[in-house]
């Protein structure tokens, strides 16, 4: 049935077999080996001024290049957040402070040649600290008397409702329809509180950045990121340089999942560099990677949802508070998703209210984590529209079946935008089938003390940042005919080169193999505001087809020239411009090779695409587990997933995308959890502390599509990378209550939880 | 100290100080397959053979190879790719971060263990961890390897 080549075929990632062979093709394997080794020295306390910072006995260590202070670094604020200028977040930051906002906020950084003496050097500074009350309680924090952000140079570059004199780094609320009568119309209404924790995206591959100076006195920083074009201003603004002084250069990344949109680190080893003139290097250890930055947003959501006695949902009601940390980073913008994305999934209810607070708080900056606060979101509506279900006495998959958005519908609180490709109707009809839902709900006693129940949710996600990112590609002819592809969007992994290869590949009617793919650097690369918001197969997809439009026009231009056809009469077929009037042609092979000979036509091509939409994947999850009466511990039994992402462009790269989203989504429903101590120090330390899952504690996952056909898409494309991780917490929680009665409404979903909630204890 | 041992079949000779951990080792000679992702002997990455048999090497002195042999996927490129290939045709490769290690455990486990069982697979491979995919995909690839290794067997 596919009408393509290379599009929605399986083709293997381009950088594979060097991967799967251990190439060095990773920031720290391409790293000189001559450089200064930089490490930082942090805050132990939570909330502290430094009244002193002698650094003279530690500058004495053999080895020792240099140690800054924060007298040494200018007073530029800025964020560290990827985000197109100008960012939503907030300038609160400097490289280094006098105060500092969370235990782990840098102090000192310390470059020398080798480890050792750096880790000497770093014992050896004497710091003295004025210790400050912190605000370790982020319910506590809006417009409580103690400061986070108390600075004159605070600045939100944004109307984003923020304001550092009253700990708000964001506020905003919308509406649609007349809510208190919505209300009023309910039979049944459902009013509670979730609780999203903080996450690590945990990355295999931990932060880490090198820089040298280039031939041209040029600062070019080699960076692990999702964002090589924005690190190349937020590096440029924190060292108050000019942005012509600063290359950046994507090599091979270890992961992403959100956690490299932050620029967590580049300005590190970017300053030691341009100060010292000597190449440089930081590589965060699993530790810092745990304890300073940038994980999912803690949130608390307060959420009222109410439905006449015949399953109609009429109104939803909700409000976010969300933590950001001791720094700005995606606090305005994550939280936005909890409501305009989670409340979309129920557009035909007549009413509803989205009110949110982003907050300070003495704890590690949060930042992106795939999801983006829709996770946290859909933690809320999917539990409370199963909590609906119950007090109905409905099944929950009837209650959805009646309210969930459909195709041509109007979603108000996604901005408004129409629902032009939805087959969550189709996804979530076959996942039940799937898992066997109308046998299996809600659940059957096991007779050995266990019981195996189901639970189901739904999700939604954008397909990139409306009206804001920009994706573009450039495409080149080269000799005989092959072509090279230039990418600004950074591959973190998940194989955008190879898919963007693949459409190229469709466009211009060749194999994938004739298309050699480059990104990222700032220098070559055409751009691209990075990959993030789900929006590479839908933004820097539609430039590929835009550009290859484009090329073609050139290639057929040219051929019509190098022949003295006239440009209207010809075609290309891939291998030939040809005639259309009659049987002449001429091959790419010659176009390609003339066009390097006496030629004043460059067969290349650049265009960039942005979009006025953001067309929502919908995805539906349905768990089965059991548990155990006794202890209230859960197993896994199975989890099946229907995708409704477009087209889709590659089915073995949307398959893993679904179940390692799913995977993640089952670490952050059960176990995941960064949570600190009464002195603002998180145990959440290292992989001992803070467990990923195992392949031990994930159960088979099945995963299917169920495409509609999106128009503004490339290929009919929507996204994948995100909506993945929205399932498994609501779906678990809600299976959960279906075992054994027990509505857990904060995340993890322990079994210390569930046993607590079948003994009644508090 | 001085040391003298073997990577990849090849004899190296050196004076290394004796708290040298094994993967900084490998990694200044040239071995860049070997990742650290952790430092608690949590994620697999850094595994390599000591005398065959999978060890992790972030943790592990390098004194503790003295006399002996090492390998490192670059010693095993042929096997890597055969595998790898298996792999990459699941999309399972990903990020490829965590690659390295992995393969190591699951070539050392085709020498080990002889039609091993799913819950064998896991549990052997329950060291190497992986945040792109899930597992999912990984545990396709193994079995179809295996399979995939087992006609071949049969045909000889």
């Amino acid at each position: 049935m596919n009408e393509y080549k290379a599009v929605n075929r399986p083709v293997r990632k381009k950088d594979a077999m060097a991967l799967v062979t251990g190439k060095p093709v990773y920031c720290d394997d391409i790293a000189p080996k001559d450089c200064l080794i930089i490490k930082l020295l942090r805050s132990p306390h939570p909330h502290a001024l430094i009244e002193a910072i002698d650094t003279s006995i530690a500058e004495k260590v053999p080895g020792i290049e240099a140690i800054f202070t924060y007298k040494d670094v200018p007073n530029n604020r800025f964020t560290m957040a990827g985000q197109t200028y100008p960012e939503a977040s907030p300038y609160d930051r400097l490289i280094l402070e006098r105060r500092l906002r969370y235990v782990g906020d840098p102090v000192a950084i310390v470059a020398g040649e080798n480890e050792k003496a750096v880790d000497k050097a770093l014992k050896l500074i004497k710091v003295k600290y004025e210790i400050l009350e912190p605000i370790l309680d982020f319910t506590k924090a809006k417009d409580n008397a103690i400061l986070i952000h108390p600075e004159d140079n605070w600045a939100s570059l944004c109307p984003v409702g923020a304001d550092n004199k009253r700990n708000l780094c964001a506020h905003e609320e919308s509406e649609n329809g007349d809510l208190e009568k919505a209300f009023s119309k309910c039979d049944v209404i459902v009013e509670q509180t979730y609780h999203t924790q903080a996450n690590q995206q945990a990355m295999m591959e931990t932060f880490r950045a090198y820089a040298t100076m280039d031939v041209y006195s040029r600062l070019t920083i080699v960076s692990s990121t999702q964002i090589t074009f924005h690190v190349r201003r937020i590096v440029a603004t924190a060292l108050g340089i000019p942005k012509t002084d600063i290359r950046v250069i994507k090599p091979r990344i270890g992961g992403g999942f959100g956690a490299k949109q932050t620029a967590i680190m580049e300005v590190y080893p970017a300053f030691v560099t341009y100060k010292t003139g000597k190449n440089s290097k930081l590589v965060f250890t699993r530790e810092e990677s745990q304890t300073a930055s940038s994980p999912r947003h803690e949130m608390e959501i307060k959420l009222k949802i109410g439905a006449t006695n015949d399953g109609i949902i009429r109104a939803l009601d909700m409000y976010t508070l969300s933590n950001t940390g001791a720094y700005g980073e995606h606090g305005p913008t994550t939280v936005g998703l909890t409501g305009h994305k989670a409340l979309a999934l129920y557009s035909r209810a007549e009413a509803y209210r989205f009110v949110y607070d982003v907050v300070y708080s003495n704890v590690m900056s949060a930042g992106a984590y795939r999801g983006y606060g829709a996770t946290q979101g859909m933690f809320a509506v999917e539990s409370a529209v199963d909590e609906l279900a119950h007090k109905l006495d409905m099944d929950p998959t009837k209650l959805r079946e009646i309210n969930i958005t459909k195709e041509g519908d109007v979603m108000p609180a996604y901005y408004g935008e129409t629902a032009n490709s939805c087959a969550l109707d189709r996804c979530l009809d076959k996942v039940k089938k799937m898992i066997d839902w109308d046998n299996k709900y809600p659940a059957k006693d096991m007779g050995n003390g266990k019981i195996r129940s189901v639970g189901l949710a739904l999700a939604i996600q954008g397909s990139c940042i409306s009206n804001l990112d920009v994706g573009s590609v450039a495409l080149k002819v080269n000799d005989d005919g092959f072509y090279s592809l230039m990418i600004g969007a950074s591959d973190m992994g998940t194989g955008c080169d190879t898919i963007l290869a693949q459409m190229a590949a469709d466009c211009m009617c060749c194999d994938v193999d004739n298309i050699v793919v480059q990104g990222v650097d700032t220098d070559s690369s055409p751009y691209d505001s990075g990959s993030y918001a789900s929006s590479t197969t839908y933004i820097t997809g539609m430039a590929v087809v835009k550009t290859c439009a484009s090329l073609t026009e050139k290639i057929k231009k040219y051929g019509a020239l190098l022949m003295g056809w006239d440009a209207n009469d010809v075609d290309f077929n891939g291998k030939e411009v040809y005639k259309i009037s009659s049987d002449e042609k001429i091959s790419l092979k010659d176009i390609a090779n003339s066009s390097m000979c006496n030629s004043t036509n460059a067969l290349y091509a650049s265009e960039g695409h942005a979009s006025p939409v953001s067309p929502p994947p919908f995805m539906a999850g349905a768990v089965e587990l059991e548990v155990d009466k006794e202890t209230g511990k859960i197993e896994l039994i199975d989890y099946k997933a229907v995708v409704d992402c477009g087209t889709v462009i590659n089915p073995n790269l949307a398959r893993v995308q679904t179940e390692g989203g799913i995977g993640q989504g089952i670490g952050m429903a059960l176990y995941e959890d960064i949570n600190y101590n009464d002195k603002g120090v998180t145990r959440s330390n290292s992989f001992m502390q803070y467990k990923i899952p195992t392949r031990q504690d994930i159960c088979p996952v099945e995963v299917e599509f169920e495409p509609s056909y999106e128009p503004t898409g490339p290929f009919g494309a929507k996204s994948i990378g995100e909506i993945v991780i929205n399932t498994p917490p609501p779906a678990i929680a809600n299976a959960v209550e279906n075992a054994v009665g027990v509505r857990i409404r904060e995340l993890p979903i322990t079994s210390e939880k569930i046993f607590r909630g079948i003994n009644n204890e508090d | 100290m001085e040391i003298k041992l073997w990577i990849n079949d090849k004899l190296i000779t050196d004076n290394v100080e004796p708290d040298m951990p094994m993967l900084e080792f490998l990694r200044d000679k040239g071995c860049l397959s070997v990742k650290r992702g952790c430092e608690t002997s949590n994620c697999g990455l850094c595994t390599v053979w000591l005398e065959g048999k999978p060890v992790l090497s972030c943790t592990m002195p390098l004194m503790r190879a003295n006399k002996k042999h090492i390998t490192t996927l670059e010693g095993l490129r042929k096997e890597a790719a055969e595998f790898g290939a298996f792999l990459a045709d699941e999309g399972a490769d990903q990020c490829g971060y965590c690659n390295p290690g992995f393969i190591m455990n699951v070539l050392a486990l085709e020498r080990d263990i002889e039609d091993p069982t799913d819950e064998d697979i896991k549990e052997y491979l329950s060291g190497n961890l992986c945040r792109c995919t899930g597992y999912t995909g990984q545990f396709r690839a193994v079995k179809k390897y295996l399979a995939h290794k087992r006609s071949v067997k049969a045909d000889e």
